[in-house]
Formats: C-alpha cells, structure tokens, sequence
C-alpha cells in the first residue's frame, strides 16, 4: 500500500487557558480520506484541537500544517477546513438554502454552480424540500444535517465535527453514525470527530486518538485500539477490561507473569513487559465453562457471581474468586432459559485464552 | 376637545370643527413640528451610533465588568428628568465645567507658548472665547442624547446577549471575515433590538418638552414646548389637544408601518424570496 498523504500535521501544539494547559505538546498526523476520531473524557482538550486547527483559537506554541503548509497564524477565514460545532450553530435568520450557500456565496462562484452544489448536497443529507425552512422549524436531527451540509458543501480540505451528535437520541445518533461514513467515504473527504463516546468512536472512526489532560495517550486504527492498546488508560476509557497485576520474570526467553488474580500465567511470547506494566483482559474474552479447563493455553478460574446486570442482548456479571479479587465477565443472551444459570450467589467456572491478554503499560 | 373652538377663558364650545387641525398646519407650528422630527430623527440616529459599539462592549466584557458597566448605564435613569437635565446646564453653559475645562487647557497652552516665546504669534486666539454651548439646537440634542441613549443601548445589548456566540465563529469558519459577519450575522439578528431601540427613543424624543425648555434657545423650540403652553399661558386647550393628537397620529403612523414591514418580511422568508 502507498503511503497516504497527510491533511494535518500537528507538531508539539500547546495551548494554555491561564493556569490550566488544555493542549499540551500534542503531535498528530491525519492522513487524507482518514476518519480520525479524538476520543477522551470531557475537559481533556479535544474540542480545543479542533479549535486550533479551525483558527478559532491561537496556539501558544507549535504548528498545525494543513497540506504541507504552516497554517499556524492563517486566519480562520482563509483555512480550508469548516467545522460542524455541536450546538450546529446555524444562522438563526437564513434559510436552510441560505445557511449552506453562506460559505460558497463567499468564494466568488457563479450562481449556476452554488445550486449545483446546494441540490447536490441536499440530496446527500437528505434534505431536499427543506430548503425554504428556517432553523427553528426543524428537528434535531434535520438541524445537524443542515450543519454538516454548510460544511461539507464548500468541499473543505478536512471537516472538524465537534461532538456533533451528542444532542441526539440513541437510535438517531446511530443512524447518524452511519450516514457519516457513508458520506465520508462516498465523498472521500477527511472527517476528524471529537467525542466522549466510546461506541461512536469504534463504529465510525478509521483512527481513534485517546486523549487524557491535554495529551494524546495513544494513536491507532479503531480495532487495535481495542484489541492491541498498549496503555492502561487507553484500555480502560475504550470499553472494559480487567487489569490483572502482577510481576513478570523471563524464563528461556519465555515470560512468565505471576498475577496476583489467577496465580502463576506462562504467556508463551517472547515479550519483555514494560516496568510496572500490567495485563489486561477483555470480558466478552472470557467464557462460561462447565467445569475446570485444563487446557495449556488457556487461564481457568472459579468464583461466585456478585453481580448482574442484564443488557437485553448481553450481560455483565462479576464473579468474586477465592483469593477475593472480582472479574467482569460478559456473557452473550444465546437462549433465553439460559438466564436463569446467572443467578447472583451461584458458582460458576470460567476460562480465557493467553493468546487474549493484553500488554499494558501503566 | 380638539374639535371645539375657545369661546372665553374657561368655555369650550363643542362644535365638530376641524378649525384647530388646519391651524396645526399654519406655518410656524408646522415649521416646528417639522422641526421636532428632524431634531428627533437625528437624536435617534445619533443613539444608534453610540448605541451600537456600547451594547457590543458590554456584551463581550466579562460577567463583572458587564454587570458595572450596566448599573453605570442604568443608574441615572433613577434619578430625576430635571436634576439630570439641571446637570446637564451646570455642564454646557457658558461658566460650565466644559467651558472651564477648556480655558484651563488654554491658558497651558498659552503658557506653554509664552515659555517658548511663540505667544504672540496668536496660534490658538488672543483669548480663550468661551464656546456657546448652551440654547441651541446643539444643548437641545445632546440633551435628549444623553438621556434616551440608555433606551437604545439596553435593548440592542439584550438581542445581542442571546445570539449564540458559536454562530459568529460559524461565520469566520465559513470564509467571513468581520465585516461580512457583521452585516450578514450579526445585524440581521439584533434588528429586532435596533427596531425597538429607535421606536424607545424616536417617540419620547418627539414628545419631550422639559429637555428643549431647559437647554433650549428661542428658536430651537420643540412641539412638545408649544403643546405645554396651549395648556398653559396660552389656555387654549383645544388647539394644545388637537396638537397632542398630531403627535398620537404620527406616533402611530410610524408603529404601523413598522408592523406592515415586519409582517411584510416575514412573508416574503416563507415564499422564500429572501
């Protein structure tokens, strides 16, 4: 595969409002045709990138390249990206047409061609017929389409979507996720998402970047950032997973971690882990078994349920083994008589596959 | 009333005739009427000016320098019309502060002079001749400015509170720069604000008398003076009535055509001939 070009380079950007440093020495590099996610809690800076890359904020150092040209002191204005802000932030006293011919109307094209574009657009977002209404008169969802149509129409060189689908409900938020890859793919733009949810980000994202107080953890394509981080942070913000700590020794070049959980584990890599590193598992990893699996290559355990809480397609139990230490496990609602067996106070077996663990870096 | 006719000092003859209205177009009643709109229009314009730039500081400062800055601005309004209007004589007459200040600064800057031996080439006068301030149409507007500004700014200030600060951002985002956003974003929303701004200031303005009384001069008079002495030393009730009822007419005249024009804009966006 040839190398893809990059959109966005960003070199050791940093940002401080007063005391508190919301971007802090982030370097980031977002090839084009990418969905690059930023995901992290609220208040770690991610809105703040993409304000900085819109030219909405100044940086107090670093640059942000925007196809190989440092853009750092461009006006916002005059940057070829266009950003979908999570209130939408449409104009309250133009039309839907108006709303989305304002950024086009502005680059001198003929008139001809802004309605090209605007019908062309409004059939991609849905939207044709709407064209007259103001935003008041429209749903949530219709707004949010009208927002990403203003953006993508003047055919930026990256869209910045600032948790643009967090007013939503949970079904339109999903089928809005959807709308958005297709639209990015059939488009074949370069979309960078800011977000706080984990599932919107593994769904629609081609990259997911994990930030934490101001600084990016770790970078990845969205299913390695799930099955192969390499931080503990990462690991725990994208979904669950259980940390087993442990110290590790080398022995014929073949590890061997003895956890303070399920005692000795023989990893059979030729890993060294990291210092005070540690292993993770995923619970959908682990299974119900029915008796003690002696297998070599996988970790069994026994223990009594502690907890459950049902899901309608899957449930999280936490088991409690002997040595007091818990286990999240979920189990898939395979057949529905099978529920009764997840009874809190029963005792159950369980194993995992060493090939499943994580290594985690602290 | 303003269709009888005065028979003797206090009988009023209800007659039905509109002999008060057609001399309310006489010239010189007229000429001030006349008069009255074009000192108003002005006062109102001007308001608009200053109002503009005040509302949009106070409404981008922080949340303590916004609340100062419209105490500050709302404060006079407690205090009496005439003490503030008295205060405004204390200021402009030809012994007021401002005239003083100016003579202060006259004589530095003579003295100044005569340090370095220039005096006597008279660059700034041979003496400092005190500006007339007072009595004019000047006082007279900048009277009414300084005491209906705070009815333009509050309003503006208000629309302009509630427009979402993302859509500005929007607009730079979208290749607009200030000037566009300005005229495209920011007027369009807080033309609700500058209507009831100029309506606030232009009416009262066209009716206020104690402001052109005080400040002033012979021939700077306002409708509003001739309306007080029809009821007063001229007692003439019926014509003082048949004048007030012009300005009623004219008042509602310009709230009409302001509601004909709302509604006629909100037609045309739902046609979507905008």
């Amino acid at each position: 595969m040839t190398e893809k070009k990059t959109t966005i380079e960003l070199k050791k950007l940093t940002k401080k409002f007063g005391d508190i440093i919301a971007v802090n020495d982030v370097s980031l590099k977002i090839s084009e045709n990418d969905f690059f996610t930023i995901l992290g809690p609220s208040g770690c800076g991610k809105s703040t990138i993409l304000r900085l890359i819109a030219g909405l904020e100044v940086q107090d150092s670093g640059a942000v390249i925007i196809n190989n040209k440092d853009s750092s002191f461009v006006q916002a204005n005059e940057r070829p990206v266009n950003m979908v802000f999570q209130s939408y932030a449409l104009f309250p006293h133009l039309s839907v047409r108006d709303n989305i011919e304002f950024g086009l109307k502005l680059k001198k094209i003929s008139n001809t061609d802004i309605k090209i574009r605007v019908e062309e657009i409004l059939e991609l977002v849905k939207m044709n017929g709407y064209d007259f209404k103001l935003p008041s008169e429209l749903s949530g969802g219709q707004r949010q389409r009208v927002a990403l149509a203003r953006a993508i129409v003047n055919k930026p060189k990256i869209v910045l979507l600032d948790e643009p689908l967090s007013a939503l409900d949970a079904n339109l938020r999903m089928e809005m996720q959807q709308e958005l890859v297709n639209i990015q793919r059939n488009l074949k733009m370069t979309f960078m998402l800011v977000t706080h949810d984990q599932d919107e980000a593994l769904s629609i994202s081609s990259k997911i970047a994990i930030m934490e107080n101001g600084k990016i953890i770790e970078t990845n394509t969205a299913t390695n950032m799930y099955e192969y981080p390499s931080k503990k942070f990462s690991a725990e913000f994208l979904g669950r997973i259980n940390i087993i700590e442990g110290a590790s020794s080398l022995i014929d070049n073949r590890m061997l971690f003895n956890s303070d959980t399920f005692g000795k584990i023989n990893l059979e890599r030729d890993i060294k882990l990291p210092k005070d590193g540690v292993l993770g598992i995923r619970p959908e990893k682990i299974i119900i078994e029915t008796g003690l699996n002696k297998q070599k290559n996988r970790v069994s355990m026994n223990g009594t349920i502690t907890n459950w809480t049902y899901y309608g397609d899957v449930s999280y139990i936490t088991i409690e083994l002997k040595n007091k230490s818990k286990v999240y496990i979920n189990v898939q609602n395979v057949h529905r008589n099978s529920l009764q067996e997840l009874n809190i106070g029963k005792k159950l077996f369980a194993s995992f596959d060493i090939n499943d663990l994580i290594i985690l870096e602290k | 009333m303003s269709y009888g006719q005065k028979v003797d000092i206090i009988d009023i003859d209800y007659n039905w005739s509109l002999i008060n209205y057609a001399r309310a177009t006489d010239g010189v009643y007229f000429v001030t009427l006349f008069k009255s709109v074009i000192i108003s229009l002005i006062t109102t314009f001007l308001c608009l000016l200053i109002a503009i730039p005040v509302a949009f500081y106070i409404s981008f400062s922080s949340v303590r320098i916004k609340s100062i800055l419209l105490v500050s601005i709302l404060l006079p309004l407690w205090t009496n019309l005439l003490i503030r209007t008295y205060s405004l004589i204390a200021l402009l007459r030809t012994k007021g502060h401002i005239n003083n200040a100016l003579e202060n600064l006259w004589e530095s800057a003579n003295y100044l002079l005569s340090f370095f031996r220039l005096a006597n080439h008279n660059f700034i006068g041979e003496s400092f001749t005190p500006l007339s301030l007072m009595h004019n149409n000047f006082s007279v507007i900048f009277g009414l400015i300084y005491i209906y500004v705070p009815f333009m700014i509050i309003p503006i200030y208000l629309v302009l509170e509630k427009i979402d600060r993302n859509i500005l951002e929007a607009s730079y985002d979208l290749g607009a720069n200030h000037k566009i956003t300005f005229f495209k974003i920011i007027m369009p929303n807080i033309s609700v604000g500058i209507t009831s701004g100029i309506i606030l200031v232009f009416i009262p303005c066209l009716g206020s008398f104690i402001i052109p009384e005080l400040l002033g001069g012979a021939d700077s008079q306002m409708i509003g003076n001739i309306i007080e002495r029809q009821f007063k030393s001229a007692n003439d009730w019926p014509f003082g009535s048949a004048l007030s009822f012009i300005l009623i007419y004219i008042t509602i005249i310009i709230l009409g055509v302001r509601y004909v024009y709302s509604k006629l804009y909100s037609r045309l966006y739902q046609r979507g001939v905008s």
